[in-house]
């Protein structure tokens, strides 16, 4: 029973790394930048859900808006930031992205105090039991969200023209551009719905734990990276599976090593001992 | 110099020597590493517990460097598998489990408490500042002798461009590892400094942030060029003790900073000189 749980617990962390990490592998096989700067948007989201929630005292209303302001900031960046130094190496961009990061959630202490923010009534709190397991509802909502998250994702980028737009611009920018696409929108789109999904997982986790704090990109934005590194950078399907891989293995971890080791550091461990062995990660690129 | 000028003039000495190393690494041979902060905490670690144990000063400084440099020819290893961005997560991964490794060890190394009251260097403050001072010296003009050494074109070749250094028959992993093994030695070099200047360390003084302000340092400055490091180390790690009514914004000023100098002008503070220059030169010769 013990396994079971904690393979059940691994798996809720799973999906919401999974929505994290996706924008950020779209990111990377866009534009090989390592936007670090998502778990800003990420804590926008959580901040923006949060707000919208309480004062409409509706989770319906303040999720989508959420994902909508955030998508939009996502692009702001995007326009500001990025475009102008695509063209120097790599570390320039990175080292741009942390700086953004860090002034993000400086700004959100300043903005919204040090201590964090909570629901004055937080929704999807009631407990539900679940193959002999007890769980919250908003544990399921995770799951249930991030699947089907997911799910319309695979479907725009698989079945319509926009989706072909985006992969054919992912595979080689130049020629894309000389059939008509504007890599330009296809940028601006890879970032709106990059950011949105950060911003869904923001308001996830404060619902997790009840709570919003300027801090609260920091894990995820490291974990994040190790997933999609994992994955084999830029690969949206490793990603998916490095980031369930990822859950377990620290709710497992947690349990059986965790007196050597903390939860975060399992993670890294983890990515250390499989980069050594297969370093273009789990799933090259294809 | 009072007490207070004389503290921060040390700090400044210890990351001048910490941002020296990183540049050797990061900015002589192109091996990214935001996992700094680690080798630092290994030298602190090292020295705070051997001095714990009764051992004298100047030992436990060597042993510091020595402890730091065999862990960075270790995680060095793995820039040999992984380039570029992996190598960058990997380092950053490195910084975590050190961090994590530290923190569940209590009994050993104090846990989240960190290790207190660590005995004096025995030299007094001047003494300290005067030991900090001439290594800082050493450490820069080693760091100057490795840039114009074979070695340091060695590096620039790897920096520039991997596998057409291979092709010229440079052994890159040699070096690679020659980089890793000297930066991250002279991290910890720094680190046995400040647990004798601090006498009490936590593992979150060598946590990410701090991996990240250095990495600042060196940016701002110019990654590459050992002036550009030290007026960016000093600048950086001035600004917030001069203008004190920012402190509250300190690591916002270093974000936006960094975020700044990297969106506008890549090269850092030594590349707006030598872009100055050229300009001015231009203008005398138009003259």
């Amino acid at each position: 029973m013990l396994y079971f749980e904690l393979l059940i617990q691994g798996l809720i962390y799973g999906s919401m790394y999974a929505i994290i990490a996706v924008g950020l592998t779209l990111v990377y096989g866009l534009l090989r930048i390592l936007h670090v700067a998502h778990a800003g948007l990420f804590a926008l989201g959580g901040y923006m859900g949060l707000l919208i929630t309480n004062s409409t005292g509706s989770l319906i209303l303040g999720m989508p808006l959420a994902a909508a302001i955030v998508g939009v900031v996502g692009m702001a960046i995007y326009r500001l930031c990025y475009q102008p130094i695509l063209d120097q190496p790599p570390y320039v961009a990175l080292i741009a992205s942390i700086g953004l990061f860090i002034a993000m959630e400086e700004m959100f202490r300043l903005i919204f105090g040090p201590f964090g923010l909570t629901y004055t009534d937080a929704p999807l709190q009631s407990v539900v039991q679940f193959a002999g397991i007890y769980l919250r509802a908003v544990d399921l909502a995770i799951v249930a969200g991030s699947v089907s998250l997911l799910g319309v994702l695979s479907w725009l980028s698989q079945k319509t023209r926009i989706g072909l737009a985006w992969r054919a611009t992912v595979d080689d920018p130049q020629i894309a551009e000389s059939f008509g696409i504007s890599v330009l929108n296809v940028r601006y789109l890879n970032f709106f719905i990059g950011s949105a999904l950060a911003a869904v997982a923001g308001v996830f986790i404060s619902l997790l734990s009840n709570l919003v704090e300027p801090t609260m990109g920091g894990v995820p934005s490291y974990k994040a990276l190790a997933i999609i590194v994992l994955g084999g950078l830029g690969n949206v399907a490793g990603t998916l599976i490095a980031s369930l891989v990822l859950g377990v293995v620290e709710a497992f971890g947690t349990i059986y090593i965790g007196d050597i080791l903390d939860r975060d550091a399992i993670a890294f461990a983890f990515l250390i001992l499989v980069l050594m062995i297969r370093p273009e990660g789990l799933f090259a690129r294809r | 110099m009072g007490i207070y000028e004389l503290s921060l003039a040390t700090v400044v000495g210890i990351n001048i020597i910490l941002a020296v190393g990183l540049n050797l690494i990061t900015g002589f041979c192109g091996q990214i590493s935001l996992g700094h902060a680690a080798f630092y905490g290994i030298g602190a670690y090292t020295a705070a517990l051997m001095a714990k144990a009764g051992m004298p000063g100047p030992v436990n400084l060597v042993a510091a460097m020595v402890m730091a440099g065999a862990v960075g020819v270790l995680v060095g290893m793995t820039s040999l598998r992984v380039r570029e961005d992996f190598l960058a997560i990997t380092t950053m991964g490195v910084g975590f489990l050190f961090l994590g490794i530290v923190r569940q060890q209590e009994s050993l190394l104090g846990g989240e408490l960190g290790i207190s009251s660590i005995p004096s260097f025995g030299l007094g403050k001047m003494g300290f500042f005067v030991l900090s001072l001439v290594l800082v010296v050493l450490a820069v003009a080693f760091s100057l002798y490795i840039k114009r050494s074979w070695m340091g074109f060695a590096f620039e070749a790897v920096a520039d461009d991997e596998d057409t250094a291979r092709v010229i028959s440079v052994d890159v992993p040699a070096y690679k590892l020659a980089a890793f093994a000297l930066g991250t030695a002279l991290a910890g070099l720094a680190g046995g400094l400040y647990c004798y200047f601090a006498r009490f360390i936590v593992p979150d003084d060598f946590g990410f942030i701090t991996s990240i302000s250095v990495l600042s340092m060196v940016a701002v400055g110019g990654i590459g060029s050992v002036f550009g490091v030290i007026v960016g180390t000093a600048l950086l790690t001035l600004i917030p003790e001069f203008f004190r009514f920012i402190s509250d914004y300190k690591l916002l000023v270093y974000g936006a900073l960094l975020f700044g100098v990297m969106r506008f002008a890549p090269d850092g503070l030594a590349g707006l000189t030598a872009l100055a220059f050229k300009r001015l030169q231009r203008k005398g010769g138009a003259v």
